[in-house]
């Protein structure tokens, strides 16, 4: 029986890469709640604003990288990221120019502004491959670790080893800045309260002077901000490829619906809800159980729920469960 | 001009273009393009019949095509005997397992009283039935795919005419389809396109996983063909005798044959969908569904079942997909579930389905003949554009070799391009619903 171990192969193996994860999740399931609050789509090219934020700041990553430019131990990405969201944003507003704008007007009904979102998709991901490549790209740079294995056995004198990866860290550090920011911006300033008032009764907001068209452009901007500094983290953490994007489609909806649609601290609690979930019943605990377990039990198995490539399943299994028994998600989101 | 004519105009304009494909590039790539042409136009009417018809989003097709291709290989390969003696019963009693656990915790959550007794138990069902399954299930998974992996490792299939496949390959469709439904139908649009989304993504991992069933990512290759193979006819005098008369070479001309029987049988399939999609849109069913379409509430308060009728056609439309699906597969000759992408089987099917028309089941046939003709010409476009385009630069500057090499990006580009264009300036598509 070894508690502290156990401990601490289950905080490296699950509780940091989850919470990373689904602060990543999170981020990208906020602008999906934004979207959908304001706009009332659901919007299926935001994996793909993603990878486009996360291409722009790659790309400027590495002119600054072949400048010599660096961020001292954090990833010059870091540095790049403001031009990332300026891209971005210049990408969402252009394409709500020409694209979305014209389906507002017309106040077709949402089913169809999603198809026009599937265009979009398809526009977007074909840049994005047309840009950089469909391949794998890696941008991070500056320190690995903030504590290696090595230095936490050292440090301790525990068997287990304990990794924190420096991604891990900005991650975790850049989400909670980020939310901070928005909340702030929604509740105390005059802009995001218009737009909480354009997202709770359009018509209503609208008598009272709200100009529609400045809280629309807002928005794309924010999320523009939301969608880049998810995929910037999501590449850093993991790899820049495009296609992992289009696949984070699935996790990011689900953490929004699982939230409650429109709600933004049910997209948060959601992306963290999904990212536990996914992690823990795909983690092998075989490690973990044997450090508690008395030594003439331990067991040979691998103890894992099901393997990692299901985890597909496991964001999905949630979003129905939660659907079933409480069809407007943990948070009350609108139901349009 | 009357409508009619101009929607033989649109078909004759598609056929044009294939015909002109088989004068300047070779009648292989053309009868190429019509055989997935038509598939493609068997998995736009599955689509058509729910959207255009019911006003159902489902954008997990590519999860009912590829369980299609999954039937194609359960009836026509032949059995692994061994496998089967190794943990075939094993395995199937395990999934029986499996399937009386789940129906005992819906049957518990149903017939339970409301309260702590409800919830406890349905999740002790549940708890204890996964580990017994998965205590049946992973023996017998193991002791099969320890046969021969190299070349088999799976169960195989029934062994019977590949053929038969296709109808089996909607049924499978259909049953994933009815769970789906039973679940999200009901629930508002979006959340039925991100439950198709989930399990469409499942069911391309089960297939990349589940060795047993499909050999995984090994792929499932020479499964057995309705028609005769090109060498066969190569070696046949009475074909050498018949092709050198009227001056064809045999080689070229068996690929050629061998391409115009898959597709006659397509032909067959789309023709008989086709009268039947038709005559069940003009059919009071189809005049209710488009009723419930355009007005759920005013269909439910003439005593029309919404959920119901939903539904059903959503497990027609997928059972339509997964045949579109056998067929695919049985001409590929080969289950390969590493090449399922979403953007390629639902979307790009989406895509036919708007463009030619949506409520239309001849523009569901177009838009599949007219967006396969050029998702395969965009490439070679693409790149002869980019060569014009690049033309002037230096020869092995970096920007030309980039350009050049994505243009088989340009794909993606233009098929939301055609969609968003087609949205704005014609949205009910080539030939709109009367």
């Amino acid at each position: 029986m070894d508690l502290v171990n156990a401990l601490v192969a289950l905080l490296n193996f699950v509780v940091i890469p989850a919470t990373a994860y689904g602060a990543q999740l999170a981020l990208g399931a906020l602008g999906v709640t934004l979207i959908y609050g304001i706009l009332r789509f659901s919007n299926f090219a935001h994996g793909d604003t993603m990878a486009f934020g996360a291409m722009a700041t790659i790309l400027v990553t590495w002119v600054l990288q072949g400048a010599g430019i660096s961020f001292g131990p954090l990833p010059t990405a870091l540095l790049a990221l403001p031009v990332g969201i300026v891209a971005a944003a210049a990408l969402l507003l252009a394409t709500d120019k020409v694209v979305y704008r014209f389906y507002r007007r017309q106040r077709v009904t949402p089913v169809i502004l999603v198809i026009v979102s599937m265009g979009v998709m398809f526009i977007y991901n074909g840049l994005v491959r047309f840009i950089i490549g469909p391949d794998d790209q890696s941008f991070g740079d500056g320190a690995r670790f903030i504590i290696n294995a090595r230095q936490f056995r050292d440090m301790t004198g525990l068997s287990e080893p304990l990794a924190f990866k420096t991604s891990q860290g900005i991650t975790i550090v850049t989400a909670v800045i980020v939310v901070a920011i928005l909340f702030w911006f929604l509740n105390h300033t005059r802009t995001g309260k218009s737009m909480r008032a354009f997202s709770d009764n359009e018509d209503l907001a609208l008598l009272s002077g709200i100009n529609p068209d400045r809280v629309v452009k807002i928005t794309w901007i924010i999320v523009a901000a939301l969608a880049t500094v998810a995929g910037v983290l999501y590449g850093l953490d993991k790899s820049f490829h495009p296609f992992t994007y289009f696949q984070l489609l699935l996790p990011v909806f689900a953490a929004a619906i699982v939230g409650g649609l429109g709600s933004p601290l049910g997209a948060i609690v959601g992306g963290f809800v999904i990212a536990y979930s996914e992690v823990t019943v795909t983690y092998a605990f075989k490690k973990v159980a044997n450090y508690v377990l008395p030594e003439n039990l331990e067991i040979d198995s691998l103890a894992q729920l099901l393997s990692t490539d299901y985890k597909f399943a496991v964001s999905f299994a949630i979003l129905v469960i939660v659907l079933l028994f409480r069809p407007t998600g943990l948070f009350r989101g609108k139901a349009v | 001009m009357s409508i009619s004519a101009k929607n033989i105009g649109l078909f004759a304009v598609v056929f044009g273009l294939i015909l002109l494909t088989g004068f300047m590039q070779s009648w292989n790539v053309a009868l190429g393009i019509i055989n997935m042409g038509l598939i493609s136009a068997v998995m736009a009417l599955g689509v058509n019949m729910q959207w255009g018809y019911a006003g159902l989003f489902n954008i997990g097709v590519m999860g009912f095509v590829a369980l299609g291709g999954l039937g194609a290989v359960i009836v026509s390969m032949p059995p692994v005997n061994e496998a089967w003696a190794a943990g075939g019963l094993r395995l199937i009693f395990a999934l029986v397992a499996g399937a009386a656990t789940i129906v005992a915790a819906v049957f518990a959550w149903k017939r339970l009283p409301r309260g702590a007794v409800r919830t406890l138990g349905m999740l002790a069902i549940l708890v204890v039935g996964f580990f017994v399954y998965r205590g049946l299930f992973d023996p017998a998974v193991e002791a099969i795919e320890r046969v021969n992996p190299a070349s088999t490792g799976y169960l195989g299939g029934l062994g019977l005419p590949i053929l038969i496949s296709w109808p089996i390959g909607g049924l499978l469709a259909a049953g994933a389809a009815w769970i789906v439904g039973k679940t999200a139908l009901g629930l508002r649009s979006d959340y039925l396109a991100i439950a198709t989304l989930g399990i469409a993504e499942i069911i391309i991992a089960v297939l990349k996983n589940e060795d047993w069933l499909s050999r995984g990512v090994k792929n499932v290759i020479g499964l057995p063909r309705p028609v005769p193979y090109e060498i066969d006819l190569q070696q046949n005098e009475n074909f050498i005798n018949w092709m050198t008369t009227w001056g064809y070479d045999p080689v070229i001309a068996s690929s050629i044959t061998v391409k115009l029987a898959y597709a006659g049988l397509f032909l067959v399939v789309l023709l008989v969908l086709l009268w039947l999609a038709q005559a069940a849109l003009s059919s009071p069913w189809g005049r209710m569904m488009r009723a419930i379409r355009d007005n759920e509430t005013a269909a439910e308060a003439m005593g029309k079942n919404v959920t119901k009728r939903h539904l059903q056609i959503f497990i027609i439309g997928s059972a339509v997909c997964g045949l579109a699906g056998a067929m695919m597969t049985t001409l590929d000759g080969q289950l390969t579930p590493g090449s399922y992408q979403p953007l390629r089987f639902t979307f790009l099917v989406w895509v036919m389905v708007i463009v030619g028309g949506s409520g239309n089941n001849f523009g569901a046939v177009l838009g599949g003949f007219l967006i396969w003709f050029l998702w395969v010409q965009v490439e070679p476009v693409g790149r002869w554009l980019m060569d014009t385009v690049t033309a002037g630069l230096a020869d092995g500057s970096a920007l030309k070799a980039h350009l050049v090499g994505s243009a088989a990006h340009m794909r993606l580009l233009t098929m939301g391009l055609i969609l968003l264009i087609v949205l704005r300036f014609s949205p009910r598509g080539l030939i709109p619903e009367r």
